[in-house]
């Protein structure tokens, strides 16, 4: 299994280096903290990219691996590696995080070093998560995770932030404990003794057993999406978090669960898979629609921008489900998309709420007069949210829509009606935000955007608009890995697959047809 | 009757931890007052010496005194342990009785007595000879818990835990007695030979068992015989409070698997049910009841009573039917690993209570904690890594342990009891951060400022640093521990 990166322990040293930088915040004075914070994470960001330089898209095999014996008996391992489905996640990750530390440049004024060494806590946990190739691993650095991001949102948010972070922990932390018994009773029935996710991943296990742990790993990784009914944490915790926990929060720890269904649920879970996709699907329609529907009633731009997470995380889930390559992939890039555009929109949601100090709709109606880059920048993400073509989601959107289509039309079908009503809120709350009348008091605190605000939004818009335009790229990093994941499903799939209808409308340019060409499995 | 030298050489530290007591009680009247450190340093350096001692002759299994006694490497884990907790609870005392203003240098020579105590407890393998420890460990301890005595709440403490162990230690002799009538002696060996030809349903050595799991079941603080605990936790002085939590603890879960698996191991099915009973009764009270103490100390305490129950899943999992030899002493390891991490956590809270002061008192109160992490980070830092670790999340030691447990626990086929554990484990997370919030969320009102201080001394921070250590480095690299432990876990049947 073992591709080697050839020696250089490149994965180790991009989840480790943001503890380099802790140890330099501690070390220097706190009005260094925030260049230090910078400085670490642009570092990690370049370290990073090499990743994706000398990544082999032609194989489905773990790359960069690194495999240390951590604990003899029993035995654990610290090994680490990419491969196409955890490589995007890994490079969403580092990317945000610098934005982040820039976001956070004026707006966090209280214990600037405590702030930085969270954010850059929580990059290494987040980015440990995505690499972890041994469960206890694995599992080490997603509980991990929690400590940074409760003191981001309790020492750092807003009013009610206490509870907000109360509750975000003890949800997240009780929907671990299961997976944690999971993984020991999978240690134990593979017979392998070992906590190697490959190895466990190839072993087979009882339907019965298979069905007890697909809800154990579903308490955890639903949580984390979160899926409906367990996204009650999310509002509360997007709205009383700064805005870089915010977009830290929507952005990579989100995909967490997602990547959990398809790194673990999928190759480990087969069976049980495969008889629960009905219930799962179902539950991501409701996501899809539901999210949508509360947040037509937000009058909160945050709490708007959460229940569409909702929605779009339900786009994710569903994508997964469907089991087939378009599905799968495109699931994979609505993550990245999904990263990029709602982090995009928080970051515009804290850029203003540094000048107002509101986040209601009302107090903030009317830029496009008085901020109008700001307001260019800010319909850009909307849109971009919306999924309109040649914008970053509507390729993910696609896709997962394709994918569904082939599982059931009628889930698709819904799921659509999701993307209506998602066009319908965002365009609302743009008319209102962007057009209304500005109101009276918040006038004279509005400027337009600074060099530095310049900075966080550009490279986002970025990607927006080369994802939307020329997604090959990212897709090709993913093929491989995707068909692989397939491949162990086909194997025990009796659903028949219709023919995969592409009708020429449906074509988005020359690069992504080729794609589905190339990937459309047949029975 | 003539003792042969070759015992007196296998119960060496135990003697040199005696002497040690011995010559401090003499020396204590006639030493100025300015030089009572010295005293403290002497038994630190007893203790030092006794480590390697003990650690030089692990491994090797001797008996002592006509098979009174056995040091093996069971009992040589639990004594590195006790020594270690023994020495941080000196060094913290050093600085915090000074706090108190009850310096007085005979508080050593009990700590050293007791130690003694637990010692004996931990290699005795006679009934007898393990009620003698027990009570020599109890009886120090009564009179430490009451050591402020110009303080009622310190008296209270002592006298609530004289009554409650005097009973206890009667149930516990009942039992011995009425074993000693079924088996005619009261070595584990001769016990177990007896259980086993008497068979399962023998009623004089059910009543006879019964009364032994209560007895300790008090001295571990289980649900329904922890009633002492919370007040004798709040009253007695925050060292003796950690000392009780972790090394009385951690000795009364050896000498109880000693004598439940050694003298009682034919009758396993009898009493692992009784024991899964109690454990799940203790993971239940101590977890819940500790949401709402508003005193840390006795916050701790309920959090004691709950460890308590995580370490009896690993007596379940020793005693579970049908568990193979292996899975078994896996159980026993994982106790053992579980107690070791436990009382490096435990001893670093308890340490950040003794050193936080509020006016002239201790600093006890949930409230007192309120906006520690704006006046002083390191310390705030620290307690935030024990109570983590406490509540068992990764990457700190805490997590080692619990997931060492439940790996016990679901090789002896009890998942349902890891599941339990766990359920409680996230329980726990809400009390544990409850004391981060309030450190890290909270603002300080400002007369609150003016009165709370750090009553740092450098014994104390030898301390600290030793336990956020420990708990750090356990969490990483848990490896050497876990061998150590695996290996000593064989030595019991």
């Amino acid at each position: 299994m073992a591709v080697s990166s050839g020696g250089f322990p490149w994965v180790t040293l991009v989840v480790f280096l943001p503890l380099l930088g802790v140890a330099a915040i501690l070390l220097a004075k706190e009005e260094m903290a925030q260049w230090i914070g910078l400085a670490a994470s642009s570092v990690v960001l370049l370290v990073s990219l090499p990743l994706w330089v000398m990544f082999n898209e032609s194989t489905a095999a773990m790359q960069f691996v690194e495999k240390h014996q951590w604990i003899a008996s029993p035995s654990i391992h610290y090994a680490v590696g990419v491969d196409g489905i955890s490589l995007p996640l890994v490079l969403l990750t580092t990317f945000l995080t610098p934005l982040c530390v820039l976001v956070s440049w004026t707006s966090i004024g209280t214990r600037v070093r405590e702030f930085m060494i969270s954010l850059l806590v929580l990059e290494t946990a987040t980015l440990g998560v995505f690499v972890a190739l041994d469960f206890v691993l694995f599992y080490i650095f997603w509980e991990t995770m929690l400590i940074p991001m409760y003191l981001i949102i309790g020492v750092w948010g807003g009013p009610n932030r206490v509870y907000a972070a109360i509750k975000f922990f003890l949800y997240t932390l009780a929907g671990s404990v299961l997976l944690l018994v999971a993984i020991i009773v999978l240690f134990f029935s593979s017979g392998e003794n070992a906590f190697d996710i490959l190895t466990l991943s190839q072993s087979a296990y009882s339907p019965t057993l298979q069905a007890w742990l697909f809800w154990a790993f579903f308490a955890a990784f639903a949580v984390k999406v979160p899926m409906f009914p367990f996204h009650t944490w999310l509002p509360d915790a997007h709205v009383e978090a700064p805005t870089a926990g915010s977009v830290i929060l929507a952005s990579v720890l989100l995909k967490m669960g997602t990547y959990g269904f398809l790194r673990f649920s999928l190759p480990m879970l087969p069976d049980a898979s495969l008889s629960f996709t009905p219930i799962i699907m179902t539950l991501s329609v409701i996501a899809i629609i539901y999210g949508a529907y509360m947040a037509f009633a937000q009058s909160d731009l945050k709490k708007l921008i959460a229940y569409s997470s909702v929605s779009h995380m339900g786009f994710v889930t569903l994508g997964i489900f469907a089991m087939n390559a378009q599905g799968i992939e495109g699931a994979i890039l609505q993550m990245v998309n999904h990263g990029i555009t709602t982090g995009g929109l928080f970051l515009c949601v804290g850029i203003i709420y540094e000048r107002t100090h509101s986040r209601e709709i009302i107090d903030n109606s009317g830029l496009a007069k008085l901020m109008p880059c700001y307001a260019t920048f800010f319909v850009i993400f909307a849109l971009s949210s919306v999924g309109l073509p040649g914008m970053n989601s509507f390729v993910g959107e696609f896709f997962v829509l394709l994918g569904t289509f082939m599982w059931s039309k009628f889930a698709a079908t819904l799921a659509a009606l999701g993307v209506i009503l998602a066009a319908a809120y965002i365009l609302w709350m743009l008319q209102r935000v962007v057009y209304g009348v500005p109101s009276q008091s918040m006038a004279s605190k509005l400027y337009d955007m600074n060099p530095r605000e310049w900075g966080i939004l550009v490279p986002l818009v970025f990607f927006v608009f080369w994802i939307g335009l020329y997604p090959k790229p990212i897709l090709d990093v993913m093929h491989a890995s995707v068909d692989n994941l397939i491949q162990q499903e086909v194997k025990i799939m009796t659903v028949e697959i219709p023919e995969p209808i592409v009708p020429a409308t449906l074509v988005l340019s020359d690069s992504s047809s080729s794609v589905l060409d190339r990937e459309t499995i047949l029975p | 009757m003539s003792i042969p030298l070759v015992d007196l050489t296998t119960v060496l530290p135990e003697l040199l931890v005696v002497l040690a007591a011995c010559v401090l009680f003499v020396l204590d009247p006639i030493m100025p007052a300015s030089k009572k450190d010295f005293l403290a340093w002497m038994c630190v350096g007893t203790l030092v010496v006794c480590f390697f001692v003990t650690a030089a002759g692990m491994g090797e299994k001797t008996f002592a005194f006509s098979n009174l006694v056995v040091v093996d490497s069971y009992a040589s884990f639990w004594k590195l342990l006790l020594y270690v907790v023994s020495g941080m609870t000196i060094l913290l005392s050093i600085g915090y009785l000074k706090e108190e203003r009850i310096d007085l240098a005979e508080f050593y020579g009990f700590i050293m007595l007791s130690l003694t105590g637990m010692m004996i407890m931990v290699s005795g393998s006679d009934l007898l000879v393990i009620y003698l420890g027990i009570e020599l460990m109890s009886i120090s301890f009564y009179i430490m818990a009451g050591f402020k005595r110009f303080e009622a709440k310190s008296i209270e403490s002592s006298a609530k835990y004289f009554i409650l162990g005097a009973f206890s230690s009667g149930l516990l002799l009942y039992g011995i007695s009425l074993i000693f009538g079924a088996a005619g002696s009261t070595r584990l060996v001769e016990i177990a030979a007896a259980v086993d030809a008497r068979g399962l349903d023998d009623p004089l050595v059910l009543i006879a068992m019964m009364l032994i799991i209560v007895g300790f079941g008090f001295k571990v603080s289980a649900v329904p015989f922890h009633m002492w605990t919370p007040d004798v936790y709040q009253g007695a002085p925050t060292s003796v409070t950690a000392f009780l939590a972790v090394a009385s603890k951690a000795a009364s879960f050896a000498a109880f698997l000693r004598v439940l698996l050694e003298g009682f191991g034919g009758v396993k099915p009898n009493w692992s049910g009784f024991i899964l009973g109690m454990c799940i009764l203790t993971l239940i009270l101590g977890n819940i009841v500790a949401i709402v103490q508003n005193n840390i100390k006795r916050m701790l305490a309920y959090s004691s009573i709950a460890h308590a129950g995580y370490a009896l899943i690993g007596v379940v999992v020793a005693g579970w039917m049908g568990t193979e030899a292996g899975v078994a002493s896996r159980g026993v390891s994982s106790i053992m690993l579980y107690l070791a991490i436990y009382s490096f956590m435990t001893m670093g809270a308890f340490a950040m209570i003794a050193i936080l002061r509020r006016g002239g008192l201790e600093g006890e109160e949930l409230d007192d904690f309120t906006g520690l992490a704006k006046r002083h980070k390191g310390a705030a830092f620290l307690m935030m890594v024990f109570m983590v670790s406490l509540a068992g999340i990764p990457p700190t030691a805490g997590f080692i342990g619990k997931f060492y447990l439940f790996m016990a626990a679901v090789n002896a086929g009890l998942t349902w009891l890891a599941v339990v554990g766990l359920i409680f484990a996230a329980v726990s997370a809400f009390y544990y951060l409850r004391v981060v919030m309030v450190m890290y969320m909270r603002e300080p009102s400002s007369d609150q400022e003016l009165e709370t201080r750090l009553a740092f001394s450098p014994t104390a921070t030898v301390v600290l640093a030793f336990a956020v250590a420990g708990v750090i480095l356990l969490g990483i690299y848990p490896g050497p521990l876990v061998s150590v432990a695996t290996s000593s876990a064989i030595s019991l049947p």
